[in-house]
């Protein structure tokens, strides 16, 4: 008798990222069930989820979705991408829709196309705040109706529920909003009912293509799931998926390796068991799934302002000594001159950082070494303020008055930092922050998705 | 024999790294070529709680420490001291923070 699998294939760690064509079509010819691949994640900052604005270029995401879009036409099976447009706001879904359009009629491809939406109206997630139904988690900073209310975007990520509803209304193509990376791999074998820990450990394996193999860039991987395991290869010939490179791959970026928290439940891999089949593809046994109240985690960012910015340098051996002094006495003429000038307060509506490449700019407080005097220092200025063209005039005259501010070791005026560009202020645009740490208790499965279906040729 | 001689976790590990584990935590992995290299630095107790939380400055209790022999690896996380992208964030991926962790002397 034959063990029900699944089988898949995970092209790219993220949408846009790029693979090469041979490792595509050699996941073609090994047939996979289904195709899925993240485009999105929080990683590089508040920014994009905040301003709504996605992280790879347009033509980047355009080159990988098409031919992406080509091998599943080729194979006929589903293709389902996550966290659309980086942050997976409604403009990600409807950015990367577009993109699917437009290659769709290019191809001259007929296709059903599904769209998940999750973002959340932040009026409703204050409404549920109210009501008990926004929970914090551990970390998370406290919030109140008004910070909920602040945030410029709030999504909900979704788990594999949704995208199944997709599936099972015949979709050739998904795009979701925000969505669990691991879902998306997870999605279509749960809906065939394979056991839920091979599932969930598989997806949590190959989300990143192949960050799980010995060659984290050769592109992505295939990877077949049954009851009672799962087996991953690599899609490039010179890669390997051995039993080490999968279990590392369980430790990237997660807080805590073994245990994996997802809308449903949790994945627990602690008795995981690795074995190599041969030496290019490992087998993985062991992992269970335990199911938990449905929860779905919310991500928020606001505004916190605009920024201008400038970069500079320090070789004065006389300044670098005195460093701290020197920066301490600009800051408070800084502070009286924003007043003056803005009305605005320094660490209220205004803010000014100064800080010190060469001695502790990257590790701060915590720097071990910054006693250790170097030769020259770089000097970095972050002004934030509630406009540009505030935060702009503020640059101006501080690095105006920063440069020419003085030390007691010489006598008349100076010129202490090396500008390398003129004007030396950069404008930076809109900082956000983000806001929430929190998961929403939904009043049921899909209340706080929204669905929509589309043929498209 | 891998050495009876006094080494550091800079020359012991294959990988040292820093990340996000999203915006609100910081994770470190320290990843060993040989169980034995592996086995030498969990022995040595290296690095500790303590170690850790006094190195970056956190109450010793936040600190999750975890060995991973099936990957012959050492893992620890805590709270991000700041949410990433916060006012005076210096290092938006977390990514250069190990570097303390080189000269831990191991036994």
């Amino acid at each position: 008798m034959n063990t029900p699998s699944v089988s898949l294939i995970s092209p790219t760690g993220a949408l846009g990222m790029g693979f090469p064509d041979e490792t595509l079509e050699r996941g073609i010819v090994l047939q996979p069930d289904f195709i899925a691949c993240d485009a999105g994640s929080t990683d590089s900052g508040p920014f994009y989820l905040g301003a709504s604005k996605p992280k790879l270029s347009r033509r980047a995401v355009l080159h990988d979705l098409r031919r992406l879009l080509r091998a599943r036409q080729e194979l006929g099976v589903p293709l389902v991408i996550g966290s659309c447009g980086t942050s997976g706001t409604d403009d990600g879904v409807n950015w990367v829709r577009e993109m699917v359009l437009e290659s769709a009629k290019e191809e001259g491809m007929f296709l059903k196309l599904g769209l998940i939406y999750s973002e959340q109206k932040p009026q409703k997630i204050a409404e549920a705040f109210k009501k008990d139904m926004v929970q914090s988690l551990p970390g998370a900073p406290s919030i109140d109706r008004e910070s909920i209310l602040k945030c410029s975007h709030i999504v909900a990520m979704m788990g594999h529920e949704p995208i199944v509803k997709a599936l099972e209304e015949g979709c050739d193509v998904v795009l979701c909003g925000r969505a669990s990376d691991t879902a998306l791999f997870a999605a279509y074998p749960m809906m065939k009912g394979i056991a839920p820990g091979p599932v969930w450990h598989c997806g949590k394996t190959v989300e990143c293509g192949a960050v799980c193999t010995t060659l984290p860039a050769s592109g992505g991987v295939f990877a077949k799931i049954d009851d009672s395991g799962f087996s991953v290869e690599p899609l490039s010939e010179e890669a390997a998926c051995t039993p080490m490179s999968l279990a590392a791959h369980t430790l990237y970026e997660n807080a805590d390796p073994n245990l994996f928290r997802e809308p449903s439940g949790t994945l627990d891999t602690t008795n995981s068991s690795y074995h190599a089949i041969n030496d290019r593809v490992t087998r993985v046994e062991g992992s269970v799934f335990h199911p938990e109240r449905y929860t779905l985690k919310l991500e928020g960012s606001a505004f916190r302002g605009y920024q201008t910015v400038a970069i500079g340098g320090i070789r004065d051996p006389f300044i670098i000594r005195g460093v701290d002094a020197w920066r301490d006495g600009m800051m408070e003429h800084f502070k009286q001159r924003v007043q003056e000038l803005t009305g605005f307060e320094v660490g209220r509506e205004v803010n000014i950082e100064i800080s010190f490449y060469g001695r502790d700019a990257v590790m701060g407080k915590i720097e071990p070494m910054q006693d250790q005097s170097a030769h020259e220092l770089g000097i970095l200025f972050t002004v934030t303020a509630p406009e540009q063209s505030v935060a702009t005039d503020i640059a101006r005259f501080v690095t105006h008055a920063g440069s020419h501010w003085s030390i007691p070791e010489w006598k008349g005026f100076i010129s202490g930092i090396a500008f390398p560009f003129s004007p030396p202020e950069i404008e930076r645009g809109p900082a956000y922050r983000f806001m929430l740490n929190h998961v929403l208790v939904p009043d049921s499965l899909f209340d706080p998705f929204r669905f929509s279906v589309e043929e498209v040729w | 024999m891998s050495g009876a001689s006094k080494t550091n976790l800079g020359m012991l590990a294959s990988l040292i790294r820093s990340k996000n584990a999203g915006p609100f935590w910081i994770t470190f992995d320290l990843m060993f070529d040989t169980e034995a290299d592996f086995l030498r630095a969990v022995k040595a107790g290296v690095p500790s709680k303590r170690w850790i939380a006094e190195t970056y400055r956190i109450p010793e209790e936040e600190v999750l420490l975890v060995q991973l022999p099936q990957a012959r690896a050492i893992k620890f996380s805590f709270p991000r001291p700041r949410i990433q992208g916060d006012p005076g964030e210096s290092d938006m991926y977390s990514g250069q923070q190990y570097a303390p962790l080189l000269d831990l002397p191991v036994e």
